[in-house]
């Protein structure tokens, strides 16, 4: 490196995660851990008391999430004109504008609507798709997200505007078994049903053959000698399709157009509200993966929705609904086949049988 | 230029939802950048042709800014010649403020040097919990950090190390909190910006903060360590307030949707419309505090519950985290160190531990807990399980020695209290 090059070069200033005080309203700064309850009085409003009696009032909307520099100009514009100039994004990455005065609350709403932004997403609503990145920049993706997510929303935009479900409904997408998408309410992720296709020509160069070896959840990867070049072999037999060898080694394509299909998993709960926090269960598969708009994975979802929305008591999670009806109704009510695929057989799936006399007639 | 024709992503165009597909035309058609035009129009191309496919075409490299060795999620096309424009096409991770606070003039504060140097795509926030700004050259990802570092933005994590830490709206906002969450978040994931700039970790380790046990951070289930804020006094009663509520909602309602939703049957209806509270028995799950905001609060001794070793499926399915530490105050300059300290030691262990690519939590099954806690210097605690052991496949040659370590730590707390 030349000395004119050495002196560009900027060491970085390694200032970490931002303090977000800094740019907090300032009626939250004041009362900060002073909070006494908080109201709901609409769909897609809060309102929080402090023990100063002062209120905060909170107006959340769902965007497109992948927001061009216009679109977040265009909030930013309705946060300084209508708001106080402060907001903040959900976990599911809707926006929170806060204002102080609840006179606001009314055009504030009027301008993210005429924007063409979805108030809602609060208590009992289906709430925004959380989502990965898909097609669009992921680079082990066997499905799009923010295409799915919206073709969704599309069709379930009325139920994040009111607030008609028996408790909040999270929904999650993964474009690969990794599931970034983390666990929900209801899951749609990729699920492979092929081994890899491996381009042995490619191995050697591009794959560090042991960590692939490693990285096998079910020892189905051995190294080989292919057309004379040293490569990776894989046992089909034994192989679960699950793509963990794809990342570490792209030329094991383990995507596939036809054979990734989506699968629609239910019952995960981040809370620890009623009952312990719980992972997601598998409930169908083999559901084809049909860009642009995913009608057969939306379908189901629908199908689930209403399901959970007709029996399920109040406050009820589908985790919980479905842990007082048992899984031969919720089959049932959902009209989803029960296969032998439902059965889980990985270590410690033992626990998940049922050792009782416990059936429902 | 020459506008892809892109039929199949128009038809997410349609509809009453917020269209992505449409924002990056408006970058396309009307931004005054030529680059960003050709680049989202090439970006149009690529996506189109992976939904005709059905493949994505993205593929990993290796690109950095000066001094640091990850946070840059490199793209480079594998069909960068039909779609040249956008054959580099890096994400930046960018740490949010803790509990995702924002002016609007810090937003357009990125926004304007985000459309100097890349696509003007950003999501706030990508599922890690950083900003992602999607869509950046080789040598403009240099360009646009040195810009934003100069105003106090950092870089997060990607690869194997400490990643980006996520911590709820908090004390800023919601009366369950229990904890200063932005505090816990900064502290702990402030201390390892050597460990998550320069990847050198076993695989990723994460840092999520919940002000309470509703977690919506989704801590117990992603992060590698979950600090969860709680309390260990009695759940704060507004009789008046909970009285109207029965008079509102009805006996019945209140029966059937918080009385019987307990999980530990700790609370009971009393003749008079207000509540009973065993709060010995209580395990501060929410429910009802969820249910009647107004009427039921958080007690007053606050701390944080502990757990490690949550994740996802890789390698050997998922994994919830374990209570470690099933509550410590953080009030004192000591307390926070403490914690910071626990952060440390954990990371420490598994590095030193761990195979490649294998998650703390994945570490501690391969192991057992008890070694674990062993070398991280925790001794065992009853609320670090569901229930005792099952098997009886075990030696227990030293139980004499362990019965009188629990005797004499017995002791100790009833000297100290």
């Amino acid at each position: 490196m030349g000395e004119k090059a050495k002196k560009e070069m900027r060491a970085p200033i390694e200032t970490g995660a931002p303090d977000g005080f800094q740019y907090m309203h300032p009626t939250m700064r004041k009362n900060f851990g002073q909070w006494k309850y908080h109201e709901h009085p609409r769909p897609g409003v809060l309102v929080h008391y402090a023990n100063s009696g002062e209120e905060i009032w909170t107006v959340r909307a769902g965007t497109q999430r992948i927001l061009d520099v216009f679109t977040l100009r265009t909030l930013c514009d309705i946060g300084d004109e209508y708001a106080d100039g402060y907001v903040r994004f959900t976990i599911r990455s809707n926006i929170e504008y806060m204002v102080k005065d609840k006179a606001k609350v009314e055009p504030l709403i009027a301008a993210i609507e005429k924007e063409g932004f979805i108030v809602g997403g609060t208590k009992n609503s289906v709430a925004m798709i959380s989502h990965t990145q898909g097609w669009l920049h992921c680079d082990i993706p066997g499905t799009d997200a923010s295409g799915v997510v919206k073709a969704m929303m599309d069709e379930l935009i009325d139920e994040f505007r009111n607030n008609e479900m028996p408790n909040r409904v999270h929904l999650t997408t993964s474009c690969c078994q990794i599931n970034c998408g983390g666990q929900g309410d209801i899951a749609i992720n990729i699920q492979h049903t092929k081994p890899p296709k491996i381009n042995h020509d490619l191995v050697s160069n591009v794959c560090e053959r042991p960590s692939v070896v490693a990285r096998c959840p079910v020892a189905a990867i051995r190294p080989a000698m292919v057309n004379g070049k040293p490569s990776l072999e894989v046992d089909e037999k034994k192989c679960i399709c699950c793509g963990a060898c794809f990342p570490p080694c792209p030329p094991m394509q383990i995507n596939d157009p036809e054979h990734s299909k989506l699968a629609i998993w239910v019952g995960g709960n981040h809370s620890n509200a009623r009952s312990k926090p719980s992972f997601q269960k598998l409930v169908a598969a083999g559901i084809p993966n049909n860009p642009p708009r995913w009608p057969e994975a939306t379908a189901i979802v629908k199908r689930i929705l209403s399901a959970y929305k007709e029996d399920a008591r109040d406050w009820e999670r589908i985790n919980d609904w479905i842990e007082r009806i048992g899984w031969p109704r919720f089959f049932e009510l959902t009209e989803l086949p029960f296969t032998k695929y439902h059965i889980d057989n990985w270590r410690g799936g033992r626990k998940t049988l049922n050792s009782s006399a416990y059936v429902r007639f | 230029m020459k506008k892809h024709d892109t039929p199949m992503i128009d038809e997410l165009e349609n509809g009453p939802w917020p269209s992505f597909i449409s924002g990056i035309k408006r970058l396309r058609d009307t931004h005054p950048e030529k680059r960003i035009n050709e680049m989202t129009n090439d970006l149009l191309g690529q996506l189109e042709h992976s939904y005709e496919t059905r493949k994505g075409y993205w593929k990993g490299g290796t690109v950095s800014v000066y001094g640091y060795g990850g946070g840059i999620i490199p793209r480079f096309s594998e069909v960068g010649d039909a779609f040249p424009k956008s054959k580099e096409f890096h994400t930046l991770r960018v740490q949010p403020p803790a509990g995702n606070y924002y002016t609007t003039e810090s937003l357009r504060d990125l926004a304007d040097s985000w459309e100097k140097h890349g696509s003007g795509l950003v999501t706030f926030h990508g599922q890690t919990g950083n900003i992602m700004f999607i869509g950046s050259t080789s040598e403009n990802t240099q360009h646009f950090f040195d810009e934003i570092n100069e105003k106090g933005w950092d870089l997060g994590g990607a690869g194997p190390c400490v990643r980006t830490a996520m911590s709820c709206v908090g004390a800023g906002r919601c009366e369950m909190s229990n904890v200063n969450e932005h505090k816990a978040h900064r502290l702990l994931v402030n201390n390892f910006m050597d460990d998550m700039h320069r990847p050198a970790l076993p695989y990723k380790f994460k840092f999520k903060v919940s002000g309470c046990p509703n977690d919506c951070m989704n801590s117990i289930e992603r992060a590698d360590m979950s600090v969860i804020g709680t309390w260990r006094d009695d759940i704060k009663v507004d009789q008046e307030e909970f009285k109207k509520y029965v008079g509102l909602k009805g006996r019945k309602y209140v029966i059937d949707n918080i009385v019987t939703r307990c999980p530990t049957n700790a609370i009971s209806l009393n003749d008079d419309d207000s509540i009973d509270i065993d709060n010995q028995n209580c395990v501060k799950c929410m429910h009802c505090l969820n249910v009647v905001p107004k009427a039921l609060h958080p007690g007053d001794d606050k701390g944080v519950t502990i757990l490690i070793g949550g994740k996802r499926t890789l390698k050997i399915g998922d994994l919830m985290g374990t209570v470690i530490v099933p509550f410590m105050k953080l009030e004192t300059e000591e307390d926070w160190e403490r914690l910071v300290e626990i952060g440390e030691e954990t990371i420490d262990f598994w590095a030193d531990n761990a195979l490649e690519h294998e998650r703390c939590g994945e570490m501690i099954e391969r192991i057992g807990l008890v070694n674990f806690l062993e070398g991280v210097g925790f001794d065992v605690d009853p609320n670090m399980v569901a229930n005792p052991r099952e098997s009886s496949y075990v030696r227990t040659d030293d139980w004499d020695d362990e019965a009188v370590k629990w005797y004499e730590k017995a002791d100790e707390k009833k000297d100290s209290a």
